[in-house]
Order: C-alpha cells, then structure tokens, then sequence
C-alpha cells in the first residue's frame, strides 16, 4: 500500500464531524474508501481519540478477504470490545467463520484475537473454534490456540477445564513441531501459577525429558520458556541432576543473553541436588566465561545481567574470581551500569587486586557525574575496611582526595574515614589535623557529624578539640538533628576526657538541648546524658567511653539474608533478581490491603531477624539489650549494629537520616541492592504502608513511652554498674523509643 | 515465573505515546502516564534511573533508541532479561522494516507496525521475531500480492530461521572474520582492560536448503570444553556464542560446527579473547597546560603490529577543553581537525604502516577566566583504526563445506579484519607550567 499518499489524511487535524464523516466512508458501497475509513478510524485511536461510537459500522467491515481490512477491523475489536459488550455478538460469527477458513493465517488470526477480546458473551462461542484449532493439521494455528488457553483460563478456569482444554494443552507437549511445545509449556507453566489446585502442570520425569528433547529445536523464546519450566523439576538424585545439567550446558552458547540467563538459573537451581563436588566445580568454571560476555550486550540487558551476577558472586564467590576487570567501568557506560559494575568491583575485591581497584576507583573520583564520585569514595573506605593490609593505601588515597578540594569529594571522604576510624581505632589518627582543616568547607550533616565524632572521639590527642567543639556549637540551634545528637556526644566525651576546658561548654550545650530544642530526640538524649553525669560520673565514662563493637562492610552494602538469596536464585534473570526482593513485595495486587501491609511488614521483620541472629551471634550477647544501649553508647554510626528492630521503618527511606543512618554507611544505592531487608523502590509500596501504621501505633505509644524511659532512668543513676544494668533493664522502652526516634527522624 | 509482559507502548522523548498494544488487558492503558515523570523524578534524585523499576504494583521495563523509548509494562515477576532484548528485537525488526525507526516512521506505518506487534507477541509471550522470515507474510505492498499471504513453513518449523524453495543463480557464502579489540589504557599507560571481541559474519546467498560445515584452525580452543589446550602459542576463547541455527548439542560432543544457515547476512558465531595482546596502536600525549592562556599537546602514535600490515582510516580523538579557541596543528602525516562541538580533535591517518611511529603537535590558546566547573571533565582519547587480512587471535577458516540436495557447487569466499571496538586510552594530567612563556 501506498502509504505517503494517504498519510496526511490519517492523522489530519480533528475536525467536529470527522466521526460523522467516518461514518459515511464506512458505509460506503467502494471497497477502497472503507478499507481507508477503517485505516483513519486506527489512526485516530493511536492518537487517542475515541471512536468508539462506531462500533456497528467498523464491524461490518470486518466480512472481507483483504487480510490488511480484517487484522484493522480485529484490533479494532480488541480494543473497543469492553466499552461495547452487547454488541461484540455482532462480530461473533464471522470469528467463527474465519477459524474455519481455508488459510491458516487467518484461522489462527482469528482464534488469537477472540482469546483477546475479553467479553463474557464470547466465551460461550470460542470453546468450539478452539478446540477445532487446538487439533488444526497446521502447527501455526496450533501453536496460537495452545496460547488461546491460557487467555481463556484468565477468563474462566472452570470452562477451561470443563472443556478438556487442560488435557489437550498438556497432550500438545508431545507435540512434533517444537514451537507448539513450548507455547504450550508457556501456557501451562502460567495456569499452574494461577491454578488452586496446582496439578495442571506438574514437571515430572516424562514431561521433563519432552522438553529436553524440544530444546534443540525451539526459537530462542522458546528455549527461555522450556528453561524456565525445567527448573521447576526435582531431581531424584545428583546423578540424575547432573544429567539435566549437561543437557542444558550447551545453552550457555546461545547468543541470546536471556537464554543463557535462564541456563544458568537452572544450573545453580539444581547445583543444590548435586553432591560431585568434581562436577560442581566444572559447572562453576563453565558459568564464568558467558556471564562476562553478557557485558557486551545492550546497557539495558548489562544491568540486568550485573544485578544478576551480583547475587550470584554472593551465592558463589568462587566464581569470576580472576575477572575483576572486565568490570571495570567505561567512561561511557550509563550511570546505572556503572554504578552496578563498582558494586561487584567491592565484592571481588582481595588482597590480590586491591592494588587495580583502588587505583580504579581513585581515577573515578575525578569524574564529573558527583553521584557516581561520591560512590567511588565510599568504595576506597570499604576496601580498608575489607582489607586490612590495604588500609594504609585506602588513606593515602582518600587523603588525596581531600587535597583536591572539591567540596563533595571533601565531605565523602570524611564521611568514609570516619568509619576507618571505628575499624582501625588509633592507627591514622596522624591525620585529623588534615581532617580539621577541611571543617569550614563542610555543610553536608552527614560529613559534620562525622567529623565532630571524630573529634569527641580523639578529644585528648588534639589540643583545640574544645574550640573546635564551640566553633560548630554556635550554630547547634540550626543544625540538622542529626549533627546536634553528635555534638552533644562529643560535647560529653570531651568533658569526661578533659573535664577542666569544657565544664562551662558541657553545661551550656546540655541547658539549649534540654530547654530549648523541640526535637524529642534530641531533647531526650541530652537529659539522658545530664543524669548520667550529675548522679555517676564514673558510670558516664563507662556509657559514653566504652569500646564499640568492631565495624564489618556487609552490614552496610546488600547483604542478603540465605532464606532470601534462595528464593533469589530461583527468581534469575526475573524482575526479582534485578530488584533484590523476593516478588511477593512488587506483585501486583491491585492495591496494598491493610493485611497484606502487615504481612509485609512482619516478612521484612523476619528477614531482618536472621541477620540479627547471624550477627548477633558472632558479637555474642544478644540484639534487643545491645539495641537498647546503642543510643546511651553512641553508635550513631554503629552501622555493624545488627539490630535495628524497627526494620520497614528504617528501611523505607534508605538515605533518612537520623540515628540510624548507620544502615547507609557504606553505600548509598543500598536501596537498590539490599533487597528486601532494606527496603528500595519496589517496596516503597508497602512499607510506605507499614510505615503509616506504625507511626500511628507509636504515635499514641509515644508519650507513655518516653515517662517509661524517665522513669528508668531516675533509677538507673542510683546502680554501680550502670552499664550492665542497662542492659537487662532497659530493653524494652529503650529499644522502643530508638523507633520513635527513627520515625521522627524520618518525618 | 510467568514472563508475560502486559502491553508495550513507543513514546517520543516527552512521554507521548506514538503506538501501543495491550497485550493482556491487566493493567490500564493509563498507567503509562506515569512512566515519564517517574524516570525524571528518579533523575532528580541524582540517582541514576534504571531501565527497570517498580510503582505502585506495576514493573515499567525500558530501553531506549534513537530519540523513542520503547517500554514494556507487567504486573508479573517477569523475566527482565527476556523483556529487555524483546524489545531491542522490536527497535530491530522495525528498523530493518522501515531502515530508520523514528518518529516519522511509526507515523507513517503504524498499520503495519500493529501487525508485527500483533505477529511478535501473543497474550505477553515472544512468538516470532525472525525479521526475514517476518517479511515472507507481513509486507508493506500486501495489497500487491493476487495470492494470500500464509503463514511460511520456517515459522513453526525446527528451522525457523529459513523459508524453503529460495533460489539463487550463483551460489555463494561470504566469510567475514571481524575482531574488534577493547581497550582500557590508564593515564600512566598501563593496560587495565584488553579484550578481544570476534564475530564470524556471514552473507549467505545458496539455493535451497543447504547444509554447512565450518572448520577452524586448531589454534582455536575452546576453554569451555575442559580440554586444556596443549602448551605451546594457541589462543583460547573464553566464551564462544553461537546463532541459534548451530546444533548447540553437536558442538558440544565433537566440536563440529554445522548449520542450516539463515538467508543474507547474518552473525554465525561471537566469540570473547582475553589474552593480553600488545596494543596494535599506542598512542602517547603529553599535555603542557598555561592556565589562562594555552594549552599544548604532543601526542606520538605508533603502530604496534607487524610491517607487513596496515591500519586503514585510523582516526585519534583527543579531548581538548571546551573553552579553547584560535587552534594550530603540525602533523608529520595525516590531518588534523579541531571539532569545538565535541570538543575534541580529531587526527586523521590514511594508512598507517606496521611499526611506525609518528608524532602531532596541538596548540590552543584559552581564556583567561577559567570556569571552575568545567575543569574536572576528562574524558579518554579514543582510536578507531582497521587492518585488514589480519587477526588477532589467530583465528582461521580452514574449510567450510556446502551441501544441497540438488548438488550445485558453492564457492566462499573469506576476509579477514581487526578493527577498534571500545578503543580507548585516558588522558595524562597536564604539566602545570606556570611561567607564561611567549607563543
């Protein structure tokens, strides 16, 4: 067709009677002029009008041997089915003529586009055609109407069972011609997901060894459908698992990345069966090569080829040990793959190549894009922390970039050496008058706060810690709450550190948080501190001064728990491998009930619990009473702190800040990577939710709350071993209240 | 598991919706008023979008081509994998159906793009996405035709990738070995990253439906197949990918690579090197920066291959800052070019011999105030070369058989290159020289 000529009329400017116009064209008696109605008609749906109004007259056109008119007329129809149900039985009998007709193309044409027009009144009429075509001599039709069961099952499961359509799709898997096998292995695999009963595709040995036979000869869609359905097969024994395996090795020479994706989610799914640790570490050594390849795919599949080889390298880090550059980033790689590449850089990182990484990692600091520059440093200070030999490199570096000046890369550093700091306790404290003379160019709260902690910290190693105490304590009024709950700490370590300077200066900072801030939190902790210091200076020491838990650097990246990383391997190369959330927290139910909020909420809980325990179990001494000190110990930066019991709270708003701001630590895309203990994008969902509740719950808790904590702490003043103490009274209110602190932080 | 994807929409760069098809009728058209503003607000929280996330219960899968995004939307836990190169074979098959996929284009087309879609697609699951096999029975002149139109054999035969009964007057096959070489050089010139990305290309023209066997030198090992190559100068291919039409299966038993291939042209094999090869061109700057007033460039080329070879068409980009003006150049081969609008120069060599080595030099002069914000951007030189009956790897055809059941004779015909592919080496510092020295 000559389209130029007609081109102008299509998507001419509406005028107000171009329906009636329509209209007429429709009617009339030249074959021409309708096939160029029914052609404006679908111009004018693309743009979005409505044309819906002329229902009656398009499906006239739609008895025609011009197979172009018939498919406009069909789209026509799926379209604008729903806004006229009565009259979709106008189109009926055509359907049903054209299933029966002489070529194949329209036969299956015409049983696909009923499938889609979901009306009730035409169900009654496609079981018939259906069954005709699922038995079709041509496989072009099959292979439609083995999909067409599966729309007719979204529609009414019970009519499609009814009808024996079950057993048929399920006999089509021994079909001869490969694509009807797996259109109807695609078929089935989505009615047993939706089915009650979950008996309509079970992947036993026979069906199993059909599709083994099909994949060879399948498309590449075809070989991603048969993969994905052979991974829902239980091996009876290694042997037997071994055997599939080898069967679909040579998948991962497809030049189709997914296929190769969904070869290997079947191979670290039945890794689990395998008990030939030969074998396994074959299976690994082959895996290697085809997921580096998948770096030279389009950025879109990039990405989710490194989201996915992210979980994998956690599951397996023995694999793609010797590959760390090929992740190097290039200077044109889009910012979401770079910053995906640095992820697994960090998680390849050893003792062996940290030497290429951080020389890496220092050239991208010098870049322009601040976001990814701010990621490359957080990166240098999780290498020291990882690496202990390479700690002394990390500062040289880091300090280096503090002498670049550039203001954002000033505050990151800052913020990174911080943490050194809390891994390596007195080995670079050579540094901090480097550090201070940064302190004007700092406005970001994260790095000041950082930096006064640093300074509490060190109080008696520098010699002016007082006046640098008071230089930032003039604006205390004004600063993010944040800053205020580190400065009154520091405030406090340099009293008890050297209480002949700053008596005067710990006096006033405590009088302006106890009277004239509102911030609860704030509020709360400088009357903690007062207390402390009033009743048992000695026991003061031992709160405030006492040794903190050693950091460790998964705790603030995407540690993921094992039940999770589980259900993740089984989810590779799905949208829940590339998210890092088991799929039960993005599916789409319509909306979020309240019940499915709180089962969310309590999932995450759970989730956050086996980390806690693992952790916990290492720090020995168990979380609640440890969370409960984490405030009177002065952990705001305690990010090797396991127990954060206010999980989707904390979780929602990964970059918050506030106390716990310690779960971002290390990495500032940890809402992205960290799966579904710290909430990302695809949670925000429901733990906005939750997150709502709970404010709510807490909202009328809090008051009762915080007389509870006074209560204790009037007491508490009057023990000689306050910090033990605390640990077995105070729990409960404690750790309760360090939630309320976490939600006013947050709002 | 289910990978259905509900409908796909193409949307010009401000979001409009140019065409789209609702697959599955699950999620509102609607929903994809909220696709843009969620990319922008991602952008705005300096939290680099990607091409896959999640609202309010609904996936929005990305990418983009040419001035359109092409997005496919699910409520399913669909495989994004899949998602993502469906619809790159989209922006493919279009582009092959109307030779620029744009705006313009869809406009122009829109009856036979919801064809293909309609065709490519069904209730959310890829169908078939063969381009050549596509236009057997969707056609821009339907109309023409006296016959309907059928469905062609290929689509649901095991070889689905080729129609029966195509016929040539002479048969022929052309072989092209292509490697492209990847290359990361830091500033200090060491190489961080050599990498060798080789595709045997195919433009096949044979009659019938013609077996073919391809032999390859035995240099060539295959990692993967566990047996170790024996000591000695064979290169090893890390990973070796294949076009569907090769019996993946018989590969893997006998190494024997055999196909029924595809009609034209198309990719055979890809095939990934990462042996540390020398680089084939080196090149060397030296910067001397006169903060506010010039800025110079000494910038030494060598070819590090052998003599008897050549690079055809090597262009060297080197970034120069955005602000620099009043450009002089002295090459001793080639010319050079000042592109302000890429703020690079570009420095272009004919033929370069095997060995040589050569040198340019840059002159700039800059302004005297100096923007701030402008001083960090530093992107890489990068090279594009081709050097024609050479490989790197050492890869060699040493036959490849044709068999037809009508016995005709087929003669192919193999070339041989090495070209760039991310080619690129960062740039030095600058010597700060602080005297203003006279121009």
């Amino acid at each position: 067709m000559n389209l130029d000529a007609f081109k102008p009329k299509f998507f001419a400017t509406s005028t107000k009677g171009e329906n009636a116009e329509l209209l007429v064209d429709l009617n009339s008696e030249y074959r021409d002029r309708r096939k160029d109605a029914v052609k404006r008609v679908i111009a004018n749906m693309t743009v979005g009008k409505d044309v819906s109004s002329l229902f009656p007259q398009v499906v006239k056109n739609m008895q025609t041997e011009d197979l172009e008119m018939k498919k406009l007329v069909y789209l026509y129809l799926m379209n604008y089915a729903k806004s006229n149900p009565d009259l979709v039985i106008l189109a009926v009998n055509t359907f049903v003529k054209d299933t029966d007709h002489p070529n194949p193309l329209i036969r299956a044409l015409a049983i696909r586009t009923m499938g889609c027009i979901r009306v009730d009144k035409i169900l009654d009429h496609l079981c018939e055609p259906l069954r005709k075509c699922l038995q079709d001599d041509n496989p072009y039709v099959r292979k439609t109407a083995a999909i067409c069961v599966a729309k007719l099952w979204d529609l009414d499961q019970e009519r499609a069972v009814e009808n024996g359509f079950v057993t048929t799709l399920q006999d089509l898997i021994s079909d001869s011609t490969p694509m009807v096998v797996a259109n109807a292995v695609v078929a089935l695999a989505e009615m047993q997901e939706s089915s009650a009963s979950k008996d309509v595709f079970v992947v036993n040995v026979s069906i199993m060894n059909k599709m083994l036979a099909a994949l060879n000869e399948c498309t590449e869609w075809g070989q991603i459908a048969i993969l994905t359905s052979l991974a829902e097969y239980r091996p009876l024994d290694s042997k037997e698992a071994e055997n599939i395996c080898e069967r679909v090795i040579p998948r991962l020479q497809h030049a189709n990345g997914s296929v190769v994706l969904s070869a290997i989610r079947v191979l670290m799914m039945f890794l689990r069966y395998i008990k030939n640790d030969e074998f396994i570490k074959g299976l690994i050594k082959k895996m290697s090569p085809p997921l580096v390849s998948l770096l030279a795919s389009a950025p879109e599949v990039q990405y989710v080829s490194l989201r996915n080889i992210n979980l994998i390298l956690q599951k397996r880090p023995d694999i793609l040990q010797n590959d760390v550059r090929v992740f190097f980033c290039k200077y044109n790689d889009p910012p979401y793959v770079k910053r995906e590449k640095l992820e697994i850089m960090i998680k390849l990182c050893n003792d062996r190549n940290v030497e290429q990484i951080l020389s890496e990692l220092k050239e991208y600091a010098s870049e322009v894009d601040v976001d990814f520059v701010r990621k490359a440093v957080r990166a240098i200070g999780r290498c020291a922390i990882m690496i202990d030999e390479a700690s002394e490199r990390c500062v040289n570096v880091l300090l280096d970039l503090i002498n670049t000046k550039v203001n954002y890369v000033v505050q990151e550093a800052i913020i990174v050496i911080k943490d050194i700091f809390r891994k390596y306790p007195k080995r670079y404290e050579a540094i901090i008058p480097t550090l201070c003379e940064n302190l004007d160019s700092l406005d970001e709260p994260e790095a000041k706060g950082s930096l006064i902690w640093i300074i509490g910290e060190y109080a008696e190693r520098i010699e002016n810690a007082d006046e640098l105490i008071e230089n930032f304590l003039e604006s205390f009024l004004e600063e993010n709450s944040q800053v205020q709950l580190q400065l009154l700490t520091a405030t406090v370590k340099l009293f008890l550190k050297k209480p002949s300077q700053s008596q005067e200066i710990v006096h006033r900072v405590l009088q302006t948080a106890t009277q004239e801030i509102d911030n609860p939190d704030t509020r709360d902790r400088a009357y903690v501190y007062w207390r402390l210091l009033s009743t048992d200076p000695q026991a003061a020491k031992a709160v405030v001064l006492s040794e903190k838990p050693p950091i460790s650097v998964e705790s603030g990246s995407s540690k993921i728990s094992p039940g999770l990383m589980d259900e993740l391997i089984n989810n590779i190369s799905t949208l829940a491998s590339v998210y890092h959330k088991p799929p039960t927290a993005f599916m789409g139910k319509k909306a979020f009930s309240a019940d499915a909020v709180r089962k969310a909420a309590v999932e995450d809980a759970k989730d956050e619990e086996q980390i806690t325990g693992e952790d916990g179990a290492a720090t020995a001494g168990s979380a609640a009473p440890k969370n409960a000190m984490a405030d009177l110990l002065d952990l705001d930066f305690g990010s090797s702190e396991p127990a954060y019991t206010s999980p989707p709270v904390s979780s929602s708003k990964p970059t918050s800040s506030g106390p716990n701001y310690s779960a971002d630590l290390f990495d500032m895309s940890s809402d992205m990577s960290s799966g579904g203990v710290f909430g990302g994008m695809a949670g925000m969902n429901a733990a906005n939710g939750a997150q709502q509740q709970q404010q709510q719950s807490f909202g009328v808790m809090s008051p009762t709350n915080n007389s509870n904590q006074f209560g204790d702490l009037a007491g508490l003043g009057g023990f000689g071993q306050p910090a033990q103490q605390q640990q077995q009274q105070k729990p409960a209110p404690s750790s309760q209240s360090s939630t309320v602190n976490d939600l006013l932080d947050l709002f | 598991m289910a990978s259905a994807v509900s409908a796909i929409f193409i949307l010009d760069l401000k979001g409009k919706v140019l065409i789209s098809r609702n697959y599955r009728g699950d999620i509102p058209m609607s929903a994809v008023e909220k696709f843009l503003p969620l990319v922008l607000e991602a952008e705005e929280d300096s939290q680099a979008p990607a091409p896959c996330f999640t609202d309010d219960g609904i996936n929005y899968l990305y990418i983009r081509h040419n001035n359109l995004f092409l997005l496919a939307i699910t409520r399913k836990n669909s495989n994004a994998t899949t998602v993502m190169l469906f619809l790159h074979t989209i922006a493919e098959v279009l582009t092959e159906y109307f030779k620029e996929l744009e705006e313009e284009s869809i406009r122009d087309n829109f009856v036979i793009i919801y064809e293909l879609l309609d065709e490519m697609m069904d209730f959310g699951y890829p169908q078939t996405t063969e381009s050549k096999i596509l236009q057997e029975y969707i056609t821009q002149d339907a109309y023409k035709l006296e016959v309907q139109v059928r469905p062609p054999m290929a689509v649901t035969n095991a070889v689905s990738w080729r129609s029966e009964g195509i016929r040539y007057r002479k048969n022929e096959v052309f072989l092209d070995v292509v490697e492209s070489v990847n290359l990361l050089v830091n500033a200090n010139g060491n190489v961080l990253r050599s990498e060798i990305l080789g595709a045997v290309k195919m433009k096949v023209f044979l009659s019938g439906m013609p077996e073919l066997r391809l032999g390859l030198n035995d240099k060539v090992m295959f990692e993967s197949t566990g047996r170790s190559p024996t000591k000695g100068k064979s290169i090893e291919m890390e990973d070796v990918k294949f076009h569907q039409c090769v019996r993946l299966s018989k590969f893997e038993n006998d190494r024997t690579i055999s196909f029924i291939p595809p009609d034209g042209e198309f990719d055979l094999m890809t095939y990934r090197l990462n042996t540390q090869v020398k680089p084939l061109i080196w090149v060397e700057a030296l910067v001397e920066n006169y903060t506010g007033s010039r800025v110079e460039y000494l910038i030494r080329a060598k070819a590090q291959f052998k003599r008897r070879s050549s690079a055809n068409n090597v262009e060297i980009h080197i970034p120069v800052p955005e602000d620099a003006d009043t450009p002089k150049f002295r090459s001793g081969i080639g010319s050079v070019q000042y592109v302000p609008e890429k703020a690079c120069v570009i420095w272009k060599i004919k033929q370069f011999q095997g060995g040589k080595e050569f040198s340019m030099r840059a002159h700039f002069g800059l302004p005297s105030v100096k923007n701030l914000e402008d001083a960090d951007k530093r992107p890489p030189m990068s090279i594009k070369f081709e050097i024609p009956y050479f490989t790197t790897s050492g890869i060699q055809v040493r036959y490849l058989k044709i068999q037809e059941r009508s016995g005709y004779a087929a003669l192919p015909w193999v070339r041989y290159i090495t070209q760039n592919g991310d080619y690129q080496m960062r740039m030095p510092d600058s010597i700060k020289a602080s005297k203003m020295a006279p121009i």
